[in-house]
């Protein structure tokens, strides 16, 4: 754990935060709901990286005799939806789908907004008013409308479901990233830094940037839960992973026509959803707590 | 603090009071209304010169007369008179006269006349929307109907360009686009020269059982009962469509007597309502058949055999037995059961080994990859993952894609998709509605650009079919008409790139008051004046 | 993704310049819906959904399928197009919608009223609970109740809504009888009550009918619930960690040692510190609302925006979608706006 702590932070004045990083952790750790979270997932990392070894099944195996079995079917633990397929086994393999698109957005919509927020932050004038505004326009655009026009525009399948997803979600990133840049930008150190001869992409992306990280990643977290469940909302649509694939969000769009009397089709993957969305949330806020200089480690 | 906690406390007491505290809701609908749940997020236009979906064709069969109709009562007598009163061919078979039944009045109170009649029909043809086809195969032209659509002193006469079978030309009329209007009422509308298009798009001009008393896209259609009505006025004094697009929701309604009627249950949910107390589940043969077609254009699927492979990899009981239990029955002819000429015969079944076989005589016992497409309809993307997982049996990569339906249709239509899954309804209630798409291609020419030919989409050549086809639409001899659909189905069903895999059966639950409620069968749609709670 | 927006910064922002701020405003806000309406332009016509094949349907034929796409302006190019287009906005006319057969203004008229009933009540559960909530769990800071209402209001985060949506309906509806089911009335109350906003508890309640009213109240109270669960989540934990800040300030400690009740230190000192930051994220979580949830609206038959424009989208109805985008888009940056005008003009750390 402390590893990973010091990747994600900056190379310079390593001991003094590691220190700080420690203290930290030791903070989170009393935070029983956010260890909980934590540990849901790893969990799920394991599954997701053992899934042919502990998936019972085949998870796109039919069988049409053996369909919407209930719950504690022998060798059909959570049952089987409506093609005789094991629920429990897509539920292994879709953790694989889950992660595949939460990192990717992870990884594209904070980074993209960082890009535009501090440019627009540290050049201001023009630059800022140009950058905010288009930012406003994507900030203004109905989310699922944008997100269902970039997948119309570009066919539905998982990758493009990502990028819609990154689409809609990077402006709120690009305002915060905007607002500590301000905060920063004029602050004595950088003045210092600048005094030093280094130009602004240097002071951007090695001074700003490392700056600007720990409200991000509290943000990240917290918004994982809608990443995971706009990705949902586009399988429920139709427009998210394709057929076979057992996406949960397909999972339960899949499902839903059964709610009534099969009530476990939807319901397994739906809770599948919650629990990690649920986990993102705990570690997130958890993750604030230490993180966010307003409320954070004074208790 | 503890004043807090008493705070929330009572706050969420408060809620919990509220809730209870709502009116429940109403065990039943009124007796003298008729509330149906259905999807009806199709309609687009309620003229019917321009209507073509499913849930406009509900609505103006209940708004309009026509010249011939059928009997929602007595289906299979095919089509009685209507306005017409009765009608004459002429010697060579090409113009057809109607005798205008006289004392018939549309809602409005002006009288039905021959001008009305005249007037319709060459609307439908001068406008050129979409279901225009049905009346431009007879060879009217915007240019000719001046000639071809007349009217005189109580008697209509049309002539058509062959002398085709009348009971096709009469069956024709009895589509959504014979629906005649009001040609004053319609006319008083009419701006920039649209023949009232747009005006009757959102409004009803006609004599029919009902009146369109209001149309809110997405919400509800409702009707309200013309008292004029010639069979006299319906005993549903309204009738209320409403939009409701999940089946669970629909169940939940009807089990609640929110709704007299749900359309749209799933085999599921119908396993799951049926035995219920005051709830029936009424079943009724439907038109539309399910099907998959293979694109000609691919160098693969062009080979006889594996085309016949694919029929072979096909599990049509499996998929009849399980998810489309009830609602959908197997059926491998393009003519839907009750039609003129339709063939029951079933000879293809999941066989793996002899389609592994006949992939190894076209020379691909190695297999390949295609892309299906598929419109976001559930019980669809199964029948193609079904679809795929015997494909996958036989070293064939089936990839899916899944869209929306214009996105999808889009595809299919430029010749884009190598696998289509794909349902077709008929039009009108003949024979030729189904023979001229399926297995009638007179040019396969790109340039030919015969987008509405479903052969044409598949890049297929029916060859000798298509001129069969021709001769069987003005064979005026029904035994022998009959016998010529069987000879092109079987031809049809061996070597086309079609699979016709099910025909629709129509599962509407009830409350057990409803009675006569008839959806149209196979041919038409749903007729509510004859029923009764 | 609740969409926050961090409101700018430590700019100089003195009281003196609402009116030039009001006014610098206004121009901004006329670039940004020009850019929402080039953006969704854009979308329109590089989309791969063929809008005439919407008018024509599975079975035109070429003949009519070109008569069509002529009558939509398609054979223009893009930029004439595009300029025809706003002429015509800047005269009040958005167009025709394809799907429905009518102006999309009267549309837009018709739908909208629908989801801002169910959003504006939506909000008010969310912050009838959500701020005793998040206030709860501010003074009790790391103790059960604390976890509880974290739990409780993380939950609402997590739920796929389509699914709760589902769940609720079943248990409410069909099992106990509690609420309506799907659609905004039983139909035969529909049409009733003349329709003055197109908000049928308002109309139902300034025609006096309270049958009606009563009705509209057991059909819209579970979707409002399930929207103000989830605007309730975020205004909890926000309102929370205002609190928090607000209670760790100096004034509280000195308040506290004069030995100022507990109920006025709270209420009366910290909270009314915070009320601006809280109104900035009830703006907000309004806004988001507003936009229409489709998920929540396809469940439960509700006709509202979300809707309306998903349909129009997937059909290529672009008349629609540009019209619909335009105003919820507008209507999220006014408010967007008017947050950050108020955090600024009121804010007492602002000043």
């Amino acid at each position: 754990m402390r590893e990973w702590l010091l990747s994600d932070s900056p190379a310079s004045r390593r001991q003094a935060r590691l220190g700080r990083l420690y203290a930290g952790w030791l903070t989170f750790r009393e935070n029983t709901l956010a260890m909980v979270g934590l540990g849901i997932l790893v969990a799920l990392l394991l599954c997701a990286a053992l899934a042919p070894w502990i998936a019972p099944h085949d998870p796109y195996a039919q069988d049409l005799a053996m369909r919407l079995k209930p719950l504690g079917t022998p060798g059909h633990l959570l049952g089987t939806d409506s093609l005789g397929r094991d629920i429990l086994s897509r539920l292994i393999f879709g953790s694989r789908i889950t992660l595949y698109i939460v990192t990717l957005v992870a990884l594209i919509a904070p980074v993209a907004g960082l890009l535009v927020g501090t440019v627009a932050g540290y050049a201001g004038g023009a630059w800022d008013a140009v950058l905010m505004r288009i930012t406003d326009i994507f900030l203004a655009f109905p989310r699922l409308v944008l997100a269902l026009a970039f997948v119309a525009a570009l066919g539905a399948g998982i990758e493009n479901a990502v990028l819609a997803i990154s689409l809609t979600a990077w402006p709120p990133y690009a305002r915060l990233a905007r607002a500590e840049t301000l905060t920063i930008r004029n602050s004595d150190f950088i003045s210092a830094i600048r005094l030093q001869g280094a130009g602004p992409v240097q002071i951007i992306t090695q001074h700003i940037w490392p700056l600007c990280l720990s409200s991000l990643i509290v943000r990240v977290t917290l918004d994982m839960a809608g990443i995971i469940l706009a990705a949902a909302g586009l399988g429920f649509l139709g427009l998210g992973a394709q057929p076979p694939s057992p996406e949960w969000g397909a999972m339960i769009s899949e499902g839903r026509r059964f709610i009534l009397d099969h009530w476990w089709v939807a319901t397994v993957p739906g809770l599948a959803i919650f629990t990690v969305s649920l986990a993102f949330n705990l570690l997130g806020d958890g993750l604030r707590d230490v993180l966010d200089p307003k409320t954070g480690g004074s208790q | 603090m503890s004043a807090f906690s008493r705070l929330m406390a009572s706050a969420a007491l408060g809620a919990a009071v509220l809730a209870a505290g709502l009116p429940a809701a109403m065990a039943e609908t009124p007796p003298n209304m008729l509330v149906i749940a259905n999807r009806i997020d199709d309609i687009t236009s309620l003229d019917p010169a321009e209507s073509f979906e499913f849930s406009g064709a509900d609505v103006i069969r209940n708004m309009y007369l026509k010249l011939v109709n059928l009997d929602p009562m007595d289906m299979s007598a095919g089509y009685q008179p209507e306005i017409a009163e009765s009608w004459d061919v002429s010697e060579d078979g090409r113009t057809v006269t109607f005798n205008i039944r006289s004392g018939l009045s549309f809602a409005s109170g002006n009288p039905v006349t021959a001008d009305d009649v005249v007037y319709s029909l060459r609307r439908a043809v001068l406008l050129n929307k979409t279901p225009s086809f049905i009346l431009t195969q007879f060879g009217f032209t915007a240019e000719n109907v001046e000639e071809t659509i007349t009217g005189a002193d109580g008697t209509v006469s049309i002539t058509t360009d062959k002398p085709y079978a009348i009971s096709f030309v009469l069956n024709c009329l009895t589509a959504t686009i014979g629906a005649i209007v009001d040609s004053k009422l319609v006319m008083e509308h009419e701006a920039d020269g649209d023949m009232g298009n747009t005006w009757l798009k959102t409004n009803s001009a006609g004599g029919g059982a009902y009146t369109l008393a209001a149309w809110q896209p997405n919400e509800n259609v409702t009707l309200n009962a013309n008292p004029g009505f010639y069979k006299g006025e319906p005993a549903m004094k309204r009738v209320i469509v409403r939009h409701v697009q999940e089946s669970a929701s629909q169940r939940l309604m009807l089990e609640r007597g929110d709704i007299d009627v749900a359309r749209n249950l799933n085999p599921e949910d119908i396993a799951g309502i049926s035995g219920e107390e005051g709830i029936r589940i009424d079943e009724e043969l439907g038109g539309q058949l399910m099907y998959l077609s293979f694109n000609q254009d691919n160098p693969e699927l062009a080979k006889p055999e594996v085309r016949e492979a694919m029929k072979y990899l096909i599990d049509y009981a499996g998929m009849a037995d399980s998810f489309l239990k009830g609602q959908w029955a197997v059926q491998q002819n393009f003519l839907p059961l009750t039609f003129l000429g339709a063939v029951d015969e079933n000879p293809f079944s999941l066989d793996i080994e002899k389609a592994k076989a006949l992939l190894a005589e076209a020379g691909v016992p190695e297999g390949f990859t295609i892309e299906a497409g598929v419109r976001e309809a559930q019980e669809r993307i199964e029948i193609a993952q079904s679809f795929q997982n015997a494909l996958a049996q036989v070293g064939i990569k089936l990839d899916i894609t899944v869209g929306t339906a214009a996105q999808i249709l889009g595809r299919y239509r430029a010749r884009d998709l190598d696998v289509y899954v794909g349902t077709w309804g008929p039009d009108y209630p003949d024979p030729h509605t189904n023979a001229s798409t399926f297995a009638w291609n007179p040019d396969n020419s790109v340039e030919a650009g015969a987008t509405g030919i479903l052969a044409w989409r598949n890049a297929w050549d029916p060859g000798a079919l298509t001129a069969q086809v021709d001769a069987a639409v003005i064979e005026n001899d029904t035994e022998k008409r009959v016998e010529m659909y069987h000879e092109i189905q079987a031809e049809f069903r061996d070597t086309s790139p079609f699979a016709i895999l099910f025909q629709q059966a129509r599962q509407t639950a009830v409350r057990d008051n409803v009675e006569n409620l008839n959806l149209g069968d196979a041919i038409s749609s749903a007729a509510y004046w004859p029923v009764t709670k | 993704m609740p969409r926050t927006a961090t409101t700018g910064g430590r700019l100089p922002a003195p009281l003196a310049g609402f009116l030039g701020r009001a006014l610098a405003t206004a121009g901004s806000l006329a670039v940004t819906v020009l850019g929402l309406l080039f953006v969704t332009f854009i979308i329109g016509r590089v989309m791969p959904i063929d809008p005439v094949l919407a008018v024509v349907g599975e079975r035109g034929s070429p003949e009519v399928y070109a008569a069509a796409r002529e009558a939509l302006g398609l054979d223009e190019p893009l930029p004439v197009q595009f300029w025809y287009y706003l002429r015509e906005v800047a005269q009040g006319d958005f167009g025709t919608s394809l799907l429905t057969a009518r102006p999309v203004v009267d549309d837009i008229a018709r739908v909208f009223p629908a989801t801002l009933e169910l959003a504006t009540l939506g909000v008010l559960i969310g912050v009838l609970f959500g701020v005793p909530l998040g206030v709860l769990a501010a003074i009790n800071r790391g103790r059960w109740i604390d976890q509880v209402a974290r739990l409780v209001a993380l939950v609402g985060y997590s739920m796929p809504i389509f699914w709760l949506g589902l769940i609720g309906l079943l248990v409410f509806y069909g099992i106990l009888g509690w609420v309506g089911g799907p659609g905004r009335l039983d139909v035969f109350y529909d049409g009733l009550v003349p329709s003055v906003t197109g908000m049928i508890l308002v109309d139902s309640a300034l025609a006096g009918d309270w049958m009606v009213f009563g009705n509209a109240l057991s059909h819209i109270i579970l979707p409002a619930s399930l929207l103000g669960y989830f605007s309730l989540a975020y205004i909890s934990r926000m309102t929370r960690s205002f609190m928090l800040e607000a209670l760790s300030a100096e004034y509280i400690t000195t308040a506290r040692v004069k030995g100022m009740s507990e109920w006025r230190v709270v209420w009366v000192h910290a909270f009314r510190n915070i009320r601006v930051q809280l109104l900035t994220v009830i703006v907000l979580s309004y806004a988001n609302l507003l936009e229409g949830s489709v998920l929540t609206e396809i469940i439960f038959s509700w006709p509202g925006i979300g809707f309306y424009i998903t349909n129009a989208l997937l059909a290529a109805d672009m008349n629609a979608v540009l019209g619909g985008t335009v105003v919820v888009g507008t209507i999220f940056i006014i408010l967007n706006m008017l947050s950050d005008l108020l955090y600024k003009v009121f804010d007492p750390r602002a000043r």
